[in-house]
């Protein structure tokens, strides 16, 4: 097809030239190209964050980026060369020959393609150690933590070299920077996920399995974790926080933690234990030691309230034990909304005041 | 020459030959590591000998393969005519179908190819 028939009567197809002649005009033309790269740079920002794959902060996430990156370029530029091929085919200024045609699709569609393709295989395959590094815990005295997914939080136990539980807790995990951790995941109930995206991975929580992964994380921060397995009506409301600390600050935080301050406020806990709280929260050294839900010791550092759900404020706590079925649907807590307000409001105290 | 695979079949056997060599392939590779690395055999047999096993299957398969593209290259006349074959006549039903398989046969190749790349980069069984 050459010009003339291009821009024949009805004009069905407009080339670019074409574009350039009666529709935009040739200055402008950069200008729009910047600005729509200059509009494309707000975009970038959402790459980053506590919770983006793009932004590792641990060994693992930091392959997974990596692969990322090299699929994309690939990706990007067997792309362009399509395009490329797509406006030469299009433009047409010289003639194949029917076998230069064929020999263009043997190499350029059938060898060409196998063999990008088998190399970013290999590459993603002989990547797989890095992305998913397997450590027998017990073998290398690795610390370990147990994480098991309920509906629709996460139950978190720190484990000794025995594989005792030192301690529980609920929502948040904390790691030390270089240094791999591994995680024993369970579920008792339905099919969780567990997922640190800036640390690595996801892997699945499968009832009556235990799955095991493990995680370096590099840079010391507050970062989010998130279930990636659709588990019910709060799957979207069950994520914890992860802190990758210093080793020192872990070791001290550590060593802190298995001392409770749970009585150090003796009216909040009465009313705490008189309303029957304690028969499935667990604060330590108190005489709550139910472990149905949560654990609670040292609640007022937790980053949120009811695993990512609210803000982890006096009000918001309050409004979570008047009604946790109104902002986190089908939880399994029951509403106390039949206690007075003042009592209410004396127990969220009692918990924001937990250290 | 004279051959004892007959030049032209009038059996669609032959078209399936490469793709059932890669399926029974892809299996043989998927259940020997599973069942190895589920029954955890006692070390007198170890990962790289499923390893070992395997590439030998992988080249029998991809053997099987070559012959069955060569057959199919043959009788498409290596190529004299060019595709698409479609004439209501018998030289251009065989023809198609010689085409037909030497396709499939490459597509099958690359198939084997690829499924048989981790068996370079698998370190071993993990629980």
């Amino acid at each position: 097809m050459d010009d003339d028939r291009l821009t024949g009567v009805g004009r069905p197809i407009r080339s670019g030239r074409d574009i350039g002649r009666d529709g935009i005009s040739g200055g402008h033309r950069p200008a729009i190209r910047a600005t729509i790269i200059l509009l494309l740079f707000p975009l970038l920002a959402s790459c980053s964050g506590v919770q983006s794959a793009l932004d590792p902060a641990g060994s693992e996430a930091s392959a997974v980026a990596t692969l990322f990156f090299v699929m994309l370029t690939g990706g990007a530029v067997i792309w362009a060369g399509v395009v490329g091929l797509l406006f030469h085919a299009a433009r047409k200024r010289r003639t194949y020959s029917e076998k230069g045609a064929g020999q263009l699709i043997l190499w350029g569609g059938a060898v060409l393609p196998s063999v990008i393709l088998a190399a970013l295989l290999s590459y993603a395959v002989w990547l797989m150690p890095n992305v998913r590094p397997w450590f027998q815990a017990e073998d290398r005295g690795l610390r370990r933590v147990e994480v098991t997914g309920e509906q629709f939080w996460w139950r978190v136990r720190y484990l000794d070299d025995g594989g005792a539980v030192v301690f529980e807790t609920a929502n948040e995990v904390r790691v030390p920077t270089g240094e791999r951790v591994v995680f024993l995941l369970k579920s008792p109930d339905v099919i969780h996920s567990f997922w640190i995206p800036v640390l690595g991975g996801k892997m699945d929580m499968i009832p009556g399995r235990e799955n095991r992964l493990t995680l370096q994380a590099e840079k010391p921060g507050t970062y989010r974790g998130v279930c990636a397995e659709f588990c019910g009506a709060s799957h979207a409301l069950m994520a914890f926080t992860v802190h990758a600390m210093e080793p020192e600050a872990y070791e001290d935080w550590y060593k802190a933690r298995q001392a409770s301050s749970g009585t150090r406020d003796a009216q909040g806990l009465e009313l705490f234990l008189r309303h029957g709280c304690g028969a499935c929260h667990g604060i330590s050294g108190t005489e709550a030691r139910g472990a149905i839900g949560p654990d609670l010791t040292a609640f007022g550092e937790r980053g949120s309230v009811g695993a990512g759900t609210l803000a982890n404020e006096k009000d918001q706590i309050a409004r979570f034990l008047r009604d946790p079925d109104a902002v986190k649907p089908e939880a399994r807590m029951p509403h106390f909304s039949m206690l007075p307000e003042a009592e209410i409001d004396r127990i969220a105290a009692y918990l924001k005041g937990l250290r | 020459m004279k051959s004892i695979i007959p030049r032209e079949v009038e059996t669609l056997w032959t078209l399936f030959t490469a793709p059932t060599v890669w399926a029974l392939h892809f299996i043989a590779c998927y259940v020997t590591v599973a069942v190895f690395c589920a029954k955890r055999l006692p070390s007198s047999f170890t990962f790289d000998g499923v390893r070992i096993a395997l590439v030998i299957v992988t080249a029998l398969a991809l053997a099987m393969i070559v012959l069955s593209g060569y057959l199919a290259w043959r009788q498409w006349g290596f190529g004299a005519a060019d595709p698409p074959h479609d004439e209501p006549t018998r030289d251009a039903r065989t023809l198609f179908q010689g085409f037909a398989t030497l396709l499939l046969s490459g597509l099958s190749f690359v198939a084997v190819v690829f499924a048989s790349i981790p068996l370079i980069f698998i370190a071993e069984c993990q629980p």
